[in-house]
């Protein structure tokens, strides 16, 4: 046991809580075993997932998601410092160990085919038999914008729990009733007496009382905390170059690795010849790789750089992939797919009786493509394993620990509870960490380092040509309108692979995925408009590219395919775009209100100057409503996107300073995707490998930004996603106005050049 | 062979053909220069090299002569540098990892030009890439720092 704790504060670097103390509302229900009980030295005491206190008043936060960059570290401490009367700076925030406790029920509701807005009996009873599908399965994974949803309650009901616990126990020393004390800037106080203890002071005896039944949230009124801007709890490190990322693991006697798996994703390894690469100096071994989730060979050595030398040297030949070789192929095998019905998730009027005798002059008809997209997280991919004694210690900057245990501890024959999973800080996520293939193959290096450490980091060459895309998809749409201009009927139907098809045999390989999958169609079946005749369906096409989760998924796909459309929609009826939103949207008054606010913000409507144009669009995705105007100019270098304004509804905003950071970040995020983001596939291989030819938004491109956060919607949504889906049509839909091109094949710089 | 790092000479055991990146990050321990790409394309590995900022990725460890600055010697005074205190005052940072590279870039930019202009600043900063998009709060960021500079 002491070893563990050794190994857990070693990288985490936080000291360890002597003497703590931890509380919670969970003891009452006891879903899951409390995960610090084991984390523990003699004496502590634990009943509680989330908080910990300490005799020296050190107060400990666990907050048990993946740090990428969007803010979840903080908010979630703050959830529990609003409850227990402490400013953000007086917690200290620890990610935790790995445990079912902190599964993330939200991330699975939120995986079903049901629109935000759909409030039917059928929805709301599929979404609480998710929550008990959620506790079985007891997925701690950090995705789907789900982080502040899922921890609202249970993080203040922590906080709430252990506030009330001192309070009794102060009361039992002060001979005065519980309700009668104050709490603040940890301690608590009799106002009658005067008389006061620190949470450090009253924690052990706390701990010994049985927590409440009944706890009473602070109403937002009286909130302190949360609501507010805080300080980043992590921006000190990120500031002064802390090792708090999975790439600065350092260990004992620890040695270098690196990994070339097949290139052709999916293919086998025909031969390999290391005899040369063994030579080389600073060379330990290469180690050939097999695996359920690829095939190539790993290289031990004595610093990262020997072991991409030697891995350079090595000389093999690789099978073939189970796709076809190149992106044309792909194509076909996408537009054959579209004769398919596929699932339709909405379904309303009658499509085909509209468009069976639909005037010409009326009718709409336009097929779109996006490409496959790379994530390009700045940390490549990266994990540090421990073979020893039948224990396998795991450091790994990722999204999903609970599930990377299950594969990583299988690969090496030990059990869970002989595996650690230490979760560092991220450099990125983006969706590409909740897989667990960088895991699994350091791994199998530790496997072959005789009881050594061993850090595998990727070359960036690796990380962007072996990763799990973001799917191509191809749209075929219809839409006719009517005298008036307004769409009578729109038929959207999407063609793609399925993400949820590729991810599962990664992560279940003895599982098959059941029922039409819901990200194909999300952002395009589930949005807040009225049309008469209204049909969406996906069609799930059979192509064995590796394709994963990417910042906002579906809604990255689907965002733009609708609201291009509409923008389409909206010139041949003679509509201003946001006028035909606002119309559209009548029955969903959060709908209209981003979209009025947005509008107000960037004077929509008001006469540009020649070479200026402004785009439109809205995206509802993971329960937030966000509307962007993008504003482009002509430059004699080339479009240059000037200005951006998005107007977001979250429900409740916990922290608007990290909302907007997050908005921008999004927005950013699809802007250098629809500019110029495409990977393409020739012999078998992405043609991509760096960022000179899968660059992103640099600082000379970036515009400036707007934002404005609303609170109308009656629930809480996502934030680390919104921005991104609404960014690229509205880029889209402004070089339209700019250039008349309607450009229906992403990214835009195949047809104009941006400065 | 001997390297001057941080203020302090240090002994490192290193083909000279080794880029300086990985002779600092593997072999002395510096960790707050990262890796991002190897070919000079993102940043995330800069460091001032005799006070110019340079990608230490493609930079062979035999070729460097003078003073090395990590983000880790970047103050010397025990206090945060300007540029620093700036990014926290802006809380400039998301997931954090290019923003060693981003503010050595805009350290060595500020002892140049005192108070850049915006053409300035994407000029220098451009090398600098960051998929989290904190580009606002850089150039934010950067002006303050200008006039906390200005101020000391």
């Amino acid at each position: 046991m002491a070893g563990k704790i050794a190994r857990r504060t070693f990288l985490i670097g936080a000291a360890a809580v002597a003497g703590g103390v931890a509380f919670g509302y969970y003891s009452y229900r006891k879903p899951f075993p409390n995960p610090l009980e084991g984390e523990l030295s003699d004496g502590e005491a634990t009943f509680n997932p989330y908080v910990k206190i300490a005799p020296d008043n050190t107060i400990t936060v666990i907050a048990p998601r993946a740090e990428m960059g969007q803010g979840v570290a903080t908010t979630l401490a703050a959830l529990v410092a609003e409850e227990l009367d402490l400013d953000l700076s007086a917690l200290k925030v620890e990610h935790g160990p790995v445990a079912s406790a902190y599964a993330n029920i939200a991330i699975l509701r939120d995986g079903l085919p049901f629109p935000v807005f759909d409030e039917s009996t059928l929805a709301n009873l599929a979404r609480d038999g998710m929550a008990v599908v959620g506790k079985f399965l007891a997925v701690q994974a950090t995705g789907g914008s789900t982080t502040t949803v899922d921890a609202f309650d249970k993080m203040r009901h922590a906080g709430a729990a252990a506030r009330e616990m001192l309070k009794a126990a102060a009361a039992k020393e002060f001979g005065v009733a519980a309700a009668t004390l104050t709490t603040r800037d940890g301690k608590v106080t009799d106002p009658a007496s005067g008389r006061s203890l620190t949470y450090g002071e009253l924690a052990a005896a706390a701990a010994k009382l049985a927590p409440p039944t009944e706890i009473a949230l602070r109403e937002r009124s009286e909130w302190r905390v949360l609501g507010k801007p805080q300080m980043r709890t992590d921006m000190h490190a990120k500031v002064t170059g802390q090792p708090i990322f999975g790439i600065d693991v350092d260990l004992p006697d620890m040695v270098f690795g690196t990994v070339r798996m097949n290139p052709h994703l999916g293919g086998a390894v025909v031969s390999l010849d290391a005899s040369e690469a063994e030579k080389m100096p600073g060379v330990i071994k290469i180690v050939p790789i097999s695996t359920h989730l690829g095939n190539g060979y790993g290289v031990l050595a004595k610093s990262t750089w020997h072991a991409f030398q030697a891995a350079d040297a090595v000389k093999v030949e690789w099978g073939t992939a189970p796709y076809p070789a190149d992106s044309a192929g792909m194509w076909q095998v996408l537009a054959d797919a579209a004769a398919q019905n596929g699932s339709v998730m909405r379904n309303e009027g009658d499509v085909e009786v509209q468009f069976a005798d639909a005037p010409r002059e009326r009718l709409i008809e336009a097929e779109y493509r996006v490409p496959f997209l790379a994530h390009a997280a700045m940390e490549p991919m990266n994990a540090t394993a421990w073979l020893k004694d039948g224990v396998l210690d795991i450091w790994a900057p990722n999204q999903a620990p609970s599930l990377l245990r299950t594969l990583c501890a299988r690969e090496a024959g030990v059990g869970e509870a002989q595996c650690n999973v230490h979760v560092t800080y991220l450099g990125g996520g983006f969706g590409r960490r909740l897989e667990a293939d960088y895991a699994l193959y350091a791994t199998k290096l530790a496997q072959a380092a005789d009881g050594r450490p061993v850090k595998v980091t990727w070359t960036r060459e690796e990380d962007i040509t072996h990763d799990t895309y973001r799917p191509a998809a191809l749209g075929r749409f219809r839409a006719r309108l009517d005298e008036t201009g307004m769409p009578l009927a729109v038929d959207l139907k999407v063609i793609a692979p399925s993400i949820m098809a590729s991810v599962l045999p990664r992560f279940y390989p003895m599982l098959s995925a059941l029922g039409p999958d819901k990200t194909l169609t999300d952002g395009l079946f589930n949005q807040p408009y009225t049309i008469a005749n209204y049909r969406v369906a996906g069609v799930k096409a059979e192509l064995a590219v590796p394709v994963g989760f990417w910042r906002s998924v579906g809604n990255s796909v689907n965002g733009f395919l609708h609201e291009a459309f509409m923008d389409e929609i909206a010139t041949a009826g003679g509509i201003d775009p946001v006028e035909l939103r606002k119309r559209l949207m009548a029955n969903y008054p959060t709908a209209v209100k981003v979209v009025e606010k947005v509008a107000a913000m960037s004077n929509w409507g008001e006469k540009l100057p020649a070479g200026k144009a402004k785009g439109f669009a809205f995206t509802l995705s993971f329960g937030s409503w966000v509307a962007e105007v993008v504003q482009v100019a002509e430059t004699p270098k080339g479009i240059r996107i000037e200005k951006v304004w998005i107007a977001a509804d979250v429900g409740t905003a916990l922290d608007p300073g990290i909302i907007e950071a997050q908005l921008t970040s999004g927005a950013i995020f699809g802007l250098s995707a629809a500019m110029g983001q495409e990977i393409t596939f020739a012999d078998g291989m992405v043609e991509q490998t760096n960022f000179h030819d899968f660059d992103a938004m640099r600082m000379s491109q970036c515009p400036a930004f707007e934002v404005a956060v609303l609170e109308n919607a009656p629930k809480m949504g996502g934030v680390g996603e919104i921005g991104t889906p609404p960014s690229l049509p509205a880029l889209a839909n402004a070089v339209f106005a700019l250039t008349g091109k309607r450009i229906r094949a992403l990214p835009l710089n195949k047809e104009v050049t941006f400065a | 062979m001997r390297l001057m790092v941080d203020g302090q000479g240090i002994e490192i055991d290193a083909d000279p053909d080794m880029p300086l990146l990985w002779a600092l990050r593997d072999l002395a321990g510096k960790k707050g220069l990262k890796f991002g790409c190897g070919i000079a394309a993102c940043g995330a590995c800069t460091v001032h090299v005799n006070g110019e900022a340079v990608p230490s990725c493609t930079l062979p460890v035999g070729q460097v002569e003078g003073a090395v600055t990590t983000i880790e010697g970047l103050s010397t005074d025990g206090k945060l540098h300007p540029v620093q205190q700036a990014w926290l005052e802006e809380q400039v940072p998301q997931c954090g990892y290019c923003q060693c590279g981003q503010i050595m870039s805009a350290a060595a930019l500020l002892e140049h030009t005192p108070s850049p202009t915006d053409a300035e600043i994407d000029e220098a900063m451009s090398g600098n890439l960051c998929r989290c998009g904190t580009y606002p709060r850089i150039r934010a960021a950067i002006k303050r720092a200008a006039s906390l500079k200005a101020g000391a």
